[in-house]
């Protein structure tokens, strides 16, 4: 456990709602080691956004992390002044969104954009600030960048706006990156570039990555690990080839059921019966009895983590053998 | 095309814009300001879909796949060109051409009721009588998997996928032959998706129903389709049967296209993808649209649009590299 950069322990975050607390995530615990890719994979509302958000410190009020640890190298983030947060965020763990809008500010030129964050950590000249950003922009595969970094954001494509996100979330060297959904929103060929020059960075610079995503298909062609989410909980991790070939919680085979296969063209896909049940009505037992095939009596009651924290878990009483 | 077609388009296509102000025409007229040039957003696509056949149509944004959808359906007037249907040209909107939209949220009205989103059109155009009302819109809630005991609530209420059924079950009250998917599964969740394409599957089998089945998503595109079309900047680049499309591309467009998608039996994949950003569909290359981020572009392709032609048995493409491999 060592080499591990980033370490979450127990995490549980919640929001004050008017039908009372709601916990978003419940004792979430996870770990990236340097240069791997660790895959967040669940729907909407599995908390798997809110992780990443808690991590970063990025959670506003009425969401409020209630328990566990976030140890960057060590320290816990979760303890930390916000003065000291804020030398960390966006320094030692970077984030890149869903929406590159997000990121960037539409009335600022990406030069103001990017040196301004450069500014915030380093002591630069802003001429020295410029050319790092140039620097940075041809690295993530943007041609003529000297001319690209006057421009505003709206002037670029999503594309490119992505891989700008991309840049300025790499500018500072960070040791993690939470991409959340940076893809999705991207046509077929652009997400094959951006996943391209997010591998080869994080690659060459041994960057964790931690990806957050719902589609599987992306998970399978870039990830060292995967962490599968419903309902705030972790129910399933382990390395990719596991968790693809044998998954052993029932949800985790449902969703890879679900992605269309060129095998079994035409015909009825599986589909997982019902839906994730709001948060505020989560059943006290295992979250996905509901939609179950496997359940029985004993999932009213809560199954707890199986297996090894550094090898493979799994939430289930019921675990899939290895021949299915 | 053959007898058994229920629409053939012919030469379809759709300008936006082109017009420009009063005052820019008068400015260009008098040559101190350029002409307005219109976005050729469908550009001369011919087609046509067989009763009871699934048509997928792919490409990125902006090859003007929804425009074409829109289009089909009804809901917009081609600039040029013409869609016939069961042979005879068709200028009406018809109730027999349905299109499902991507949004489960906007393409609701928030203000009505779930029976009058579905019951409405039925009433109106004298599908159901008064005294049967009720059970019509029960019976299609109930075959699109919505509990009929919801219908006096408001879209609001439902779940994205919920929604996305009460959007099918209204363009089934019409009882239309084809359906027009545009994106219809895109915005849900994984296993909200596999359920709603299986509705599509169960629907098309029992009511006999042809699809326009359009998505960036070219796995769910694959499972579905009986046929592709694959659009690039307009035109259609490459069409031909599902499995032997998928299986050979023969358009480097296509090929680039389905290498890119990512799949669960490729792990730890090194990306190697196409260059280049999609053009503006404003100012399109010229000659093949294609050409500034093809592998294998020569000089002619910089020059002459290549023609869609038959290459195999029930398979088109459109590109001059077919010239060189066949006699």
């Amino acid at each position: 456990m060592t080499t591990s950069v980033l370490d979450i322990r127990g995490l549980c975050t919640s929001f004050l709602t008017s039908a009372g607390e709601v916990l978003a995530l419940d004792k979430v615990t996870l770990s990236v080691e340097r240069g791997e890719v660790l895959a967040l994979v669940g729907e909407s509302g599995s908390g798997k956004t809110i992780t990443g958000f808690s991590i970063n410190g990025l959670l506003s009020p009425p969401g409020r992390v209630t328990a566990g640890e976030v140890l960057l190298n060590g320290t816990d983030l979760l303890g930390l002044e916000p003065e000291a947060l804020r030398n960390v965020r966006g320094r030692k763990v970077a984030m890149i969104f869903q929406d590159p809008m997000m990121t960037l500010n539409p009335v600022l030129r990406i030069d103001t954009q990017m040196t301004d964050a450069l500014r915030a950590h380093e002591r630069l000249s802003r001429k020295a600030a410029l050319s790092r950003a140039i620097e940075a922009l041809a690295e993530v595969g943007i041609a003529a960048p000297e001319a690209r970094v006057r421009a505003y954001p709206h002037q670029l494509s999503g594309g490119m706006r992505q891989r700008v996100a991309i840049a300025i979330a790499l500018l500072h060297g960070p040791d993690v990156v939470i991409a959340d959904e940076p893809t999705t929103a991207l046509d077929v060929t652009i997400q094959g570039q951006i996943l391209s020059v997010v591998q080869r960075l994080c690659r060459e610079r041994g960057t964790s990555l931690i990806w957050i995503t719902h589609d599987l298909a992306v998970v399978a062609g870039i990830a060292d690990r995967i962490a599968v989410m419903y309902a705030g909980r972790i129910v399933e991790q382990g390395p990719v080839d596991d968790i693809l070939d044998r998954p052993k919680h029932p949800y985790t085979r449902g969703l890879i059921d679900s992605v269309p296969s060129p095998g079994a063209k035409g015909g009825l896909l599986h589909q997982i019966k019902g839906r994730m049940p709001p948060l505020t009505e989560l059943p006290d037992g295992c979250a996905f009895a509901p939609r179950c095939p496997r359940r029985t009596e004993r999932c009213a009651k809560r199954p707890e983590l199986d297996g090894s924290p550094t090898g493979r878990e799994w939430r289930c009483f019921h675990p899939l053998e290895a021949s299915a | 095309m053959s007898d058994a077609a229920l629409v053939e388009a012919h030469d379809l296509t759709k300008v936006f814009g082109g017009q420009g102000s009063v005052i820019g025409r008068a400015l260009a007229q008098a040559g101190l300001a350029p002409k307005a040039r219109g976005v050729r957003a469908v550009d001369g696509v011919t087609f046509s879909i067989a009763r009871g056949e699934v048509l997928g149509v792919v490409g990125e944004s902006g090859c003007g796949k929804s425009t074409l959808g829109r289009m089909i359906a009804g809901l917009m007037e081609p600039t040029s060109g013409e869609i016939r249907r069961d042979g005879q040209t068709h200028h009406t909107r018809g109730l027999d051409r349905q299109m499902i939209f991507q949004d489960p949220f906007s393409s609701l009205n928030p203000r009505m009721r779930v029976s009058d989103l579905i019951g409405e059109a039925p009433r109106v155009h004298r599908i159901v009588s008064p005294d049967d009302f009720r059970g019509y819109v029960d019976g299609l809630m109930e075959r699109c998997g919505i509990d009929p005991l919801y219908r006096d609530r408001f879209a609001h209420q439902f779940s994205g996928g919920q929604r996305q059924r009460i959007g099918i079950a209204r363009a089934l009250a019409v009882e239309p032959e084809l359906l027009v998917c545009d994106e219809a599964v895109s915005a849900l969740d994984v296993s909200i998706q596999a359920q709603i394409v299986n509705l599509f599957m169960e629907l098309k089998d029992e009511l006999g129903l042809t699809y326009l089945f359009i998505s960036h998503d070219l796995g769910v595109v694959r499972h579905v389709s009986d046929r592709i079309l694959v659009m690039y900047l307009g035109r259609v680049v490459e069409s031909g049967p599902a499995d032997a499309l998928f299986d050979d591309p023969a358009h480097p467009y296509s090929r680039a296209l389905i290498d890119g998608v990512p799949r669960l039996d490729r792990r730890r994949v090194v990306y190697e993808p196409i260059k280049g950003d999609i053009p503006s569909p404003l100012d399109p290359p010229s000659g093949c649209h294609f050409h500034p981020r093809c592998p294998v572009a020569t000089e002619r392709c910089r020059s002459e649009a290549p023609l869609l032609r038959e290459i195999a048995p029930g398979r088109l493409s459109a590109c001059h590299l077919h010239d060189e491999t066949s006699p």
